[in-house]
């Protein structure tokens, strides 16, 4: 019996090898302005391995 | 580290440094929270005793599928990635990428919890010369290196009190931003007072995004944006976001409101927000001095944290009525995400991101402008504050003491520097009730991104 059901995610760790090109959008600009939550972005390498 | 938590009718089990979301019944949920305490032995009977209808051979088979789990790197997965904290802002070290253009320190409303003082800033009211605004995009695009992708923001106090500034701005760097192979990102935040059937199409055809400042429910909008005779803007504006976003079609839009202590229970805000049509919201906490009277007291929070589990439950409920909303802080892409870089980097403010005074000045961030120790220098001789930029350069996740044990770390990237400046007198400090905030939002929404995903399989 399956007692865990794992979702789809980046594997954040894998990220460390592709990963800060920096051109993702800067934190809290263009919505909140008041609070920093960097979850929301998306991430706009075009050369990053998922 | 895991997060464990149960919401929404699921047992939520984060791996905080892998990203792993896992959803898991009962015995999982109890086993994983012994797992590193106990042993396997001791475990196996305390789950055995607790679930004594289900057969010992199901707890083992169910707790080597837990150590399987984490033998593969998706449980309890060790936090490495301190040593890189610094990498990203090092690397990028002078790439300049985002303003927030204050085109004017002036407002058309006289709200009491505006943090930007009536738009003035603690200064005086001014507008943005179109020279200016052209040399600070100059300033942008000499200093963004190889960034493709450059986000201006046009911000207040209102912008639209400089709007034929704002569009020949526009103007101007889309009359350069090919010949230097860049791609200019316009936000415009606006109050609505001054929208017209003009600034909707010009802003249609050129503003990525569109954040129109409305707080919910017409009582609760009046008692703050007020115009300077003290009449509520609530019954000017409606027509006017309504009329925008009805045209705007695909592009990006946020209502974003505020709640304070006024109304903690700012969900009834948001329902406004939808029965008026509007589907891309943002309500965000005040930002305020201490002991403000709109300052959310410790009292709010629970009425708060409710309000985010409710709005959490709409959100799912309309999703399955087939009338689906966006809530800003519940957007988060676990398959696509920030990667790990950004995550522990904070913000980017006073290094690729700065705030413009009217007059030229670079700050580092809107929420600093105004504070004349925080100024890094101008658009003209760029910046020449280091010993300021350096405090920014140096701030990321693992420089706060408080985060090292917070499980939302790579999600928040440390917090708001001025949140935490303005609570604590530190850059560096926490703002704790931002953080409570903060967590009861996160695990809102990856609990909504786990049922969409399951909605999506199923």
């Amino acid at each position: 019996m399956t007692h865990i059901k794992t979702i789809k995610t980046r594997n954040l760790c894998s990220s460390v090898k592709k990963g800060g090109c920096g051109e993702c959008q800067t934190s809290c600009q263009s919505a909140c302005k008041t609070s920093c939550g960097i979850a929301n972005q998306k991430c706009e390498n075009k050369a990053q391995s998922k | 580290m895991i997060h464990q938590y149960k919401l929404g009718g699921f047992n939520i089990v984060l791996d905080v440094c892998s990203g792993a979301v896992h959803l898991v019944d009962d015995i999982a949920y109890d086993i994983i929270e012994l797992f590193e305490k106990e042993t396997k032995e001791s475990i196996i009977n305390k789950i055995c005793a607790k679930y004594f209808k289900t057969s010992q051979d199901e707890i083992i088979e169910c707790y080597d599928q837990i150590n399987e789990l984490k033998n593969g790197g998706n449980l309890f997965a060790p936090d490495t990635f301190e040593p890189m904290a610094g990498v990203l802002k090092e690397k990028t070290a002078g790439v300049v990428k985002a303003l927030c253009l204050h085109v004017a320190h002036t407002c058309n409303l006289n709200c009491e919890y505006c943090f930007a003082s009536q738009g003035k800033y603690n200064g005086e009211r001014a507008v943005m010369s179109f020279e200016t605004g052209k040399r600070a995009l100059d300033f942008l695009i000499e200093n963004s290196g190889t960034r493709k992708n450059l986000e201006v923001d046009f911000f207040g106090g209102e912008p639209l009190m400089n709007w034929d500034v704002v569009k020949k701005l526009v103007e101007y760097a889309r009359s350069i931003e090919k010949k230097h192979n860049k791609n200019f990102r316009f936000t415009l935040t606006t109050n609505g007072m001054l929208i017209d059937d003009e600034v909707i199409e010009f802003s249609n055809k050129e503003m990525s995004n569109v954040v129109l400042s409305l707080d919910g429910r017409k009582e609760i909008h009046d008692a703050y944006r007020v115009d300077y005779n003290g009449k509520g803007s609530w019954d000017k504006i409606v027509p006017k976001f309504k009329e925008f976003v009805k045209k705007r079609g695909n592009k990006d839009y946020y209502i974003r409101g505020t709640f304070t202590h006024a109304n903690p229970d700012f969900l009834e805000d948001i329902k406004v927000m939808l029965d008026l049509g509007f589907t891309e919201l943002s309500m965000e906490p005040v930002v305020c001095a201490p002991g403000e009277k709109q300052e959310l007291t410790k009292d709010d929070m629970p009425i708060v944290f409710e309000q985010y589990e409710k709005l959490a439950s709409l959100m799912l409920e309309r999703k399955k009525e087939g009338r689906p909303f966006t809530f800003y802080h519940y957007m988060i892409d676990l398959k696509g995400g920030p990667c790990i870089y950004k995550r522990i980097s904070g913000c980017g403010s006073g290094t690729e991101y700065m705030a413009v005074t009217p007059w030229g000045d670079l700050y580092p961030c809107h929420q600093f402008v105004g504070d004349e120790k925080y100024k890094l220098g101008d658009i003209f001789s760029g910046v020449t504050n280091k010993d300021v930029q350096n405090e920014f350069l140096s701030c990321n996740v693992y420089e706060r003491q408080e985060c090292k044990d917070c499980w939302a770390r790579l999600y928040c990237s440390g917090g708001c520097a001025a949140n935490a400046y303005h609570s604590t007198g530190n850059i560096k400090g926490v703002y704790k009730y931002g953080c409570e905030l903060f967590k009861k939002r996160m695990e809102c929404a990856i609990m909504l991104a786990a049922a969409n995903e399951l909605d999506e399989e199923e």
